[in-house]
């Protein structure tokens, strides 16, 4: 997505110093998703299609309503349909709709090497600035959601915007005005987390024992959240994970071993220079030289017969 | 609505999507409101997170709407009057109805004279030979005035609510079982939920679609439910209802204006052969009250008769010439349904089709009869904004339309039409609101409005007859057609003719001048049968007044927010947002729930938030029922001789079924039902045959136009059938593999979705699989091409409607490697 | 590149091409790898056109060390062999740091340093190959798994920056032992560098009449 918000970040990838926060009075925004109240019609893939300009191609059929089958460059959201049948054989047909969290401790962010390719706004959302983007990949390992897809054709990475464009001029996103049965809703963080409590109640009195809200901690809560029926086994929707964070892999990989492994790069040159003060260069003597003489000598080792002779009589 | 309007009066959604909201339980049967009415369903959300509102859905398939259900059971396709009269017998056994509503509102106080009978599965008045009922006994014992006897202590044992007893014992839930494939259990587990709304101030809604209408019993199926809810005082009230959900945005337009072939607009129908004269005509149209002092609304027949007959042949209609009676057709069959107009072509009996806004090859059962009757035609006409099958039935697509283009001698006339956003007009939703729409766009290529080419060819065929006479020219010739642009009337012009202007200056009984000659009229009130006032629809009278398009209208404020905003849009009748709200009160002109209240009585008058259903000033101590298009001015619990099949519900198996009737073997299915011999031997049996198949719509597609689009394709983009998983597994299929599915008409070579939401179903001891197949694909579009459901289905239709029955039919399915090419 | 009279061949013209390829290449991938480890030093990527650029090319440039350093490895291995000699001489080594030749064993070709710089890069240029593809988005990205490609791109780094700090010694060392420097580019050394730092290889050469890099094994002797 395009750079809208230049004066509203709180995280840019791949920057050490301070962004721009001049901004800095602004809710945190989220979109909350009722599991529990979703028809799965897919409208909020229809408008997500409509309001980005995005057409996948017309696939197949996979033996699932789930179509396109998964997140792509076209698809930045996807309906996970999932026929569960519990221990006492009851069925549930649990649809939840995929695509970016919008952690508040994005693993992407975390690994994009390329400069203000990820940002954060203050609002909490996470978008790509594809002009930024190098297309290596990182963001797909710093994911602990396996959201970001790369485009085969630009070689760039896509996912959810939340809408940003749309969000910056106070639009809820193209899907959650889409959703006929209000089971997306968009605003304050505080307010969706309040209404999903509300929601909780509700769904405790149906029968519904571990209700919950979908607010994952170790990514320090997301901007975008699930009401689950079954918050106690949200791997059951479609394996959303029990309890994402960013990979330990990629936290060390991100973290320790920079400024240890720039540390070691410039301790083996200033060793270096260290040695050549102290201890100098390690010249041949004129010595050595007699003493090769004196050894080729012993052994009748040939007057230079070799094909450089004529130009090199000294 | 062949079903809703025998039983309460009018046919149409008894209620608003919004008041759906308002119900305490909601009941989703014979429909699939989540996936085939997305937006209408968040009402139903709204009804579970705002009033506490269970959900109960009855389905074969555990379909999206069961995904958010708090109750689901499954239910053998074409089963459901089995079901629901077991309801019946459950509610009247527990004594869990609404007595006083019943005893008031309901004709189960009603008697019914001797000679009417039930026995083995037929009523009283059987003609074997015809295949059709004498309905002379089905009605009430009428005193000396000509009212129907009543015994409002119901110990008589020919009142309404002791035949029904007597006719419903039979559905014990031992016998549901056995017939519906339903666990007792979970049967027995509804029936406790909904008797629970017979509590005065709770209200159940029943949401209904196509899953009711397309059977053979398809009025009857409705009909159970619409009784269910009399019995339980569901009608009338807040987040009550028989909510029929349009499965088009103007379906109930079309029957509104009366499109089908027995209608004339506004639910008047069109005369019979034997109706020469019109008082032969006007006799049985004018109903007497069957009651003291009801309404019987229709006694103003003539009114509305007069008054359209006045719009559209205008100063040639007059009292002399009976206002143009004999200008109208008069029908030699009850019907020219489809299925007839197919069987007809087939027959070389129909030679010329224009097909508006209609894809009869993908949309009516059995896909090669239809190419074979279109085949045959000299001519066809198909006017739509997309390329439908219809227009390219005569090419060879493949396996998916083998047409041989050589040997079809039909010439085809494609004319591309605008679609709803390229023109101003007006679409009539589910809840019978008139919602004018602005266009949005300009129409691509050659597309003209639809309008523009039916005044084409108004003009070509007037001018015809005017120059070379012909059998009959004053129908054409007398036709008025005052328009600005008369090859292209404004739609705001037709919308103006159907609400109607006086003629003449309109008097009072004083003499004074109420209306000026030439004023749009305020509403059908004002309609006389003089000749002084003329209105095209009079149910749409009040739609375009003097004060302006009232369709336009766009205020969305709901004073109580109880689901009614009555200055959104415009509703007929007289905009009434819930019919027979009168009912909402009791007897005294209280609200059964005063937390809910629609209309009451306040000393002098009628107040609340609609329009009352009934006389604005009618004392509650005058007794005049609620039901005030009825005769009796009650709900019909014993339907008269509204029904061709029977006063009460039964059940028949489908016309192809894989069980025996085991309430009377020898009444198999629907004895009045009709099916020409062609189709009557292409039915197939059980052992070749075995398995139960239904068709339905996905979300993500609307019937075969959005296959046209895109993002649509995408969604869902290519055809499939759903099958249980017990059964996959014995026919070796696996997951997204091909299958065969061929039923004795053709077959369908697709993707099978194995799913646990199909489980094998007992009935009468036999497991019983169902096939679920998707309805979207065909050959044109953007989609994969696929066959078309309609491959498949029988061509045979509800006995009063002659809606096909596409719910319950009979095929078989087997593994294959991989499509035809 | 000719020899003047009187010096040996240390390194033949097709090594001293192969290890400067390799030598580009390590160096390329070095500035562009960092580039993409350490937002610190993003602004290498500018030396290669920009990110995308630098994404792009990074992997093709590893194609290319790896085929390169194979060369070399065909080339070295035999006299990187390890003996009980190479244990001698680190024992030595603190000698050797201080520039002291006494007591310091012989050495023959390539002594223990040398050798260990070898070797490490014979082990760590395949690993950051196959790490490489693994991590390869633009054909390899669908072909692991994400957890696959996170320790991939895990060891890629620390294979990477060990890589980089042998180069660094490898290069100092080349730097700190004058002479060395032109064995690489010119190929020759002074009989006088031969025996001060290779006096085995050297004493090879003398019995054999050779004048490098090898030994001659045809002529043994000119006693």
């Amino acid at each position: 997505m395009s750079n809208l918000q230049s004066q509203d970040y709180i995280r840019i990838s791949a920057t050490t110093t301070t962004p721009p926060s001049a901004r800095n009075f602004e809710d945190q925004v989220a979109k909350l998703i009722d599991v529990t109240r979703c028809i799965g019609c897919k409208a909020c893939q229809a408008a997500c299609m409509e309001w980005n300009n995005l057409r996948d191609e017309v696939g197949e059929f996979h033996g699932t309503y789930d179509n396109p089958l998964d997140l792509d460059p076209h698809t930045w959201t996807v309906m996970k349909f999932t026929e569960y049948e519990d221990d006492k054989g009851d069925l549930e047909w649990l649809i939840r709709k995929d695509g970016c969290m919008h952690c508040e401790d994005p693993g992407c962010l975390k690994a994009c090497p390329a400069p203000g390719a990820i940002v954060q706004y203050a609002n909490g959302i996470v978008d790509f600035i594809s002009e930024n983007c190098i297309g290596c990949g990182y963001c797909v390992k710093g994911c602990p959601f396996d959201i970001p897809r790369i485009s085969e054709v630009d070689h760039k990475s896509y996912k959810c915007t939340l809408c940003s464009d749309r969000v910056a001029v106070s639009l809820e996103p193209a899907c959650v005005k889409a959703c006929p049965t209000g089971a997306i809703m968009f605003g304050s963080k505080k307010d969706m987390t309040d209404w999903a409590g509300d929601r909780i109640v509700d769904l405790k009195s149906r029968g519904f024992e571990n209700a919950g809200l979908y607010d994952p901690p170790g990514v320090q809560g997301t901007h975008v959240m699930y009401v689950l029926h079954h918050a106690d086994k949200p791997q059951i929707y479609a394996g959303l994970p029990e309890n994402p964070k960013i990979s330990a892999t990629v936290e060390f990989w991100k973290g320790l071993i920079k400024p240890v492994a720039l540390a070691g790069i410039a301790a083996a040159a200033i060793s270096g220079f260290l040695h050549w003060v102290i201890a100098g260069p390690n010249e041949v003597q004129p010595e050595d030289e007699e003493e090769a003489k004196r050894v080729l000598k012993e052994n009748n080792f040939p007057e230079d017969e070799g094909p450089h002779r004529a130009e090199h009589q000294t | 609505m062949a079903s809703l309007a025998p039983t309460f009066g009018r046919g149409a959604m008894t209620n608003t999507w919004q008041d759906i909201k308002n119900a305490n339980l909601v009941i989703v049967m014979g429909g699939n409101a989540a996936e085939a009415h997305p937006c209408g369903f968040k009402w139903v959300i709204e009804a579970k997170i705002e009033n506490a509102a269970k959900l109960i859905v009855v389905d074969p398939r555990f379909t999206r709407t069961a995904s958010v259900a708090d109750y689901y059971a499954p239910i053998r396709p074409g089963s459901d009057i089995a079901f629901l009269s077991g309801v019946i017998r459950y509610l009247l056994e527990k004594d869990q109805i609404q007595h006083e509503y019943v005893r008031a509102y309901t004709n189960a106080s009603l008697i019914v004279k001797d000679g009417y009978g039930f026995e083995d599965g037929l009523f009283s008045g059987y003609d074997h030979e015809k295949g059709q009922y004498d309905k002379s006994s089905w009605d009430y014992e009428l005193d000396e005035q000509g009212f129907a006897k009543v015994d409002d202590t119901w110990e008589n044992p020919r009142c309404v609510m002791n035949l029904l007893k007597t006719h419903v014992s039979r559905y014990t839930p031992e016998m549901v079982s056995r017939i519906t494939g339903t666990p007792q259990d979970k049967f027995l587990h509804i029936c406790e939920m909904i008797a629970e709304t017979a509590a005065p101030d709770k209200a159940m809604t029943s949401l209904f679609a196509l899953g009711w209408t397309q059977h053979s019993v398809g009025s009857q199926n409705i009909r159970t439910m619409a009784m269910v809810q009399l019995l339980l005082g569901n009608i009338g009230i807040a987040g009550g209802g028989m909510n029929a959900l349009r499965g088009h945005s103007n379906i109930q337009g079309l029957t509104d204006v009366g499109l089908l072939s027995n209608l004339m607009p506004g639910y008047m129908t069109l005369a019979a052969d034997h109706e020469v004269t019109f008082d032969d005509y006007m006799k049985t149209r004018l109903f007497k009250p069957l009651r003291p002092g009801q309404t019987s609304y229709w006694q103003n027949y003539k009114k509305f008769f007069v008054s359209f007959q006045k719009s559209i042949y205008g100063d040639a209609a007059t009292a002399e010439n009976n206002w143009a009676y004999d200008w109208l057709p008069k029908l030699d069959i009850p019907l020219y349904d489809v299925i007839k107009a197919f069987e007809m072509m087939n027959q070389g009996e129909m030679t010329g089709y224009i097909c508006q806004g209609f894809n009869p090859q993908q949309a009516f059962p059995d896909r090669g009869k239809i190419r074979r009757g279109l085949s045959k035609l000299k001519f066809l006409v198909t006017m739509d904004p997309l390329d439908t099958e219809t227009s390219r039935f005569w090419e060879d697509f493949g396996p998916q339309n083998p047409a041989v283009s050589a040997d079809i001698q039909t010439e085809v006339f494609q004319l591309p039409t605008t679609c709803f956003a390229e023109e101003n007009g007006s679409l009539v939703n589910s809840a019978r609101w008139l919602q004018w729409h602005w266009k949005a766009a300009e129409p691509p290529g050659d597309a003209k409005s639809d309008i523009w080419i039916m005044s084409g060819i108004f003009h070509r065929m007037r001018e015809l007859y005017r120059k070379e006479g012909g059998a009959f020219p004053d129908p054409i010739l007398n036709l008025t057609w005052k328009y600005t642009d008369p090859t292209d009337p404004d739609p705001e012009e037709l919308a103006k003719d159907m609400n109607g202007r006086a003629r003449t200056d309109l008097k009072d009984a004083t003499g004074a001048v109420v209306t000026k000659a030439g004023m749009l009229l305020d509403g059908f009130g004002q309609l006389r049968d003089d000749g002084t006032t003329e209105s095209g629809c009079w149910i749409f009278s009040g739609c375009w007044t003097e004060k302006g398009n009232q369709m336009a209208r766009r205020d969305a404020s709901d004073p109580r927010e109880q689901g009614i905003a009555p200055n959104w849009a415009w509703a007929w009748p007289a905009n009434r947002r819930i019919l027979y709200n009168r009912a909402s009160a009791d007897v005294a002109g209280n609200p059964w729930n005063p937390a809910k209240p629609v209309i009451q009585w306040n000393g002098t008058k009628w107040v609340g938030i609609d329009v009352p259903d009934y006389g604005p000033t009618v004392k509650p101590s005058d007794s005049v029922g609620p039901f005030i298009m009825n005769a009796e001015g009650v709900g019909r619990l014993f339907a008269r001789d509204q029904m061709v099949e029977g006063p009460f519900p039964e059940h028949y198996e489908p016309l192809e079924s894989p069980a025996i009737n085991v309430l009377h073997p020898k009444v198999q299915s629907n004895p009045a039902v009709r099916v020409f011999a062609d189709d009557r031997a292409d039915f197939g049996k059980p052992s070749e045959f075995p398995y139960v198949a239904t068709t339905y719509r996905l979300t993500e597609h609307f019937h075969f136009w959005t296959k046209h689009a895109r993002i649509n394709s995408i969604l869902q983009p290519q055809e499939f059938v759903e099958i249980g998983e017990v059964l996959a597994h014995e026919k070796g299929i696996a997951q997204n593999s091909w299958v065969r599915v061929a039923s004795k008409r053709g077959f369908v070579v697709c993707k099978a979705y194995v799913t646990k939401r199909i489980k094998p179903l007992i009935v009468d001891g036999n497991p019983t699989h169902v096939i679920g197949v998707p309805l979207h694909w065909g050959f044109t579009g953007q989609a994969k091409k696929g066959y078309g459901a309609n491959t498949l289905t029988p061509s045979v239709g509800d006995a009063n409607t002659q809606t096909p029955e596409f719910k319950a039919f009979l095929v078989n399915v087997e593994s294959v490697n991989g499509p035809l090419v | 590149m000719s020899r003047p009279y009187g010096t040996l061949t240390r390194n033949a013209t097709v090594t001293r091409l192969n290890h400067w390829l390799t030598a580009a290449c390590f160096v390329l991938l070095m500035l562009s790898g960092l580039s993409m480890f350490d937002p610190l030093l993003f602004w290498l990527s500018s030396l290669f056109g920009g990110g995308e650029w630098t994404r792009t090319i990074h992997p093709w440039i590893g194609v290319v060390l790896l085929i390169s350093y194979s060369g070399l490895i065909i080339q070295f291995w035999r006299d990187n062999l390890w003996t009980k000699a190479d244990i001698a001489w680190l024992m030595a080594i603190d000698k050797v740091l201080v520039n002291k030749e006494e007591g310091v064993p012989e050495v023959a070709r390539f002594n223990a340093g040398q050798k260990f710089v070898f070797w490490s890069m014979a082990l760590l240029v395949p690993a950051l190959f196959f790490t490489g593809l693994v991590i390869w988005e633009y054909y390899f990205g669908t072909y692991t798994s994400i957890p696959t490609q996170r320790a991939a791109l895990l060891i890629h780094s620390l294979g990477a920056i060990a890589a980089i700090i042998i180069w660094i010694v490898h290069v100092y060392a080349a730097i700190w032992v004058r002479g060395s420097m032109r064995a690489m580019t010119q190929g020759y050394v002074t009989p006088g560098w031969a025996w001060r730092h290779h006096r085995k290889w050297f004493r090879s050469l003398a019995t054999t009449g050779s004048t490098g890099p090898k030994p001659n094994v045809d002529r043994h002797t000119h006693k």
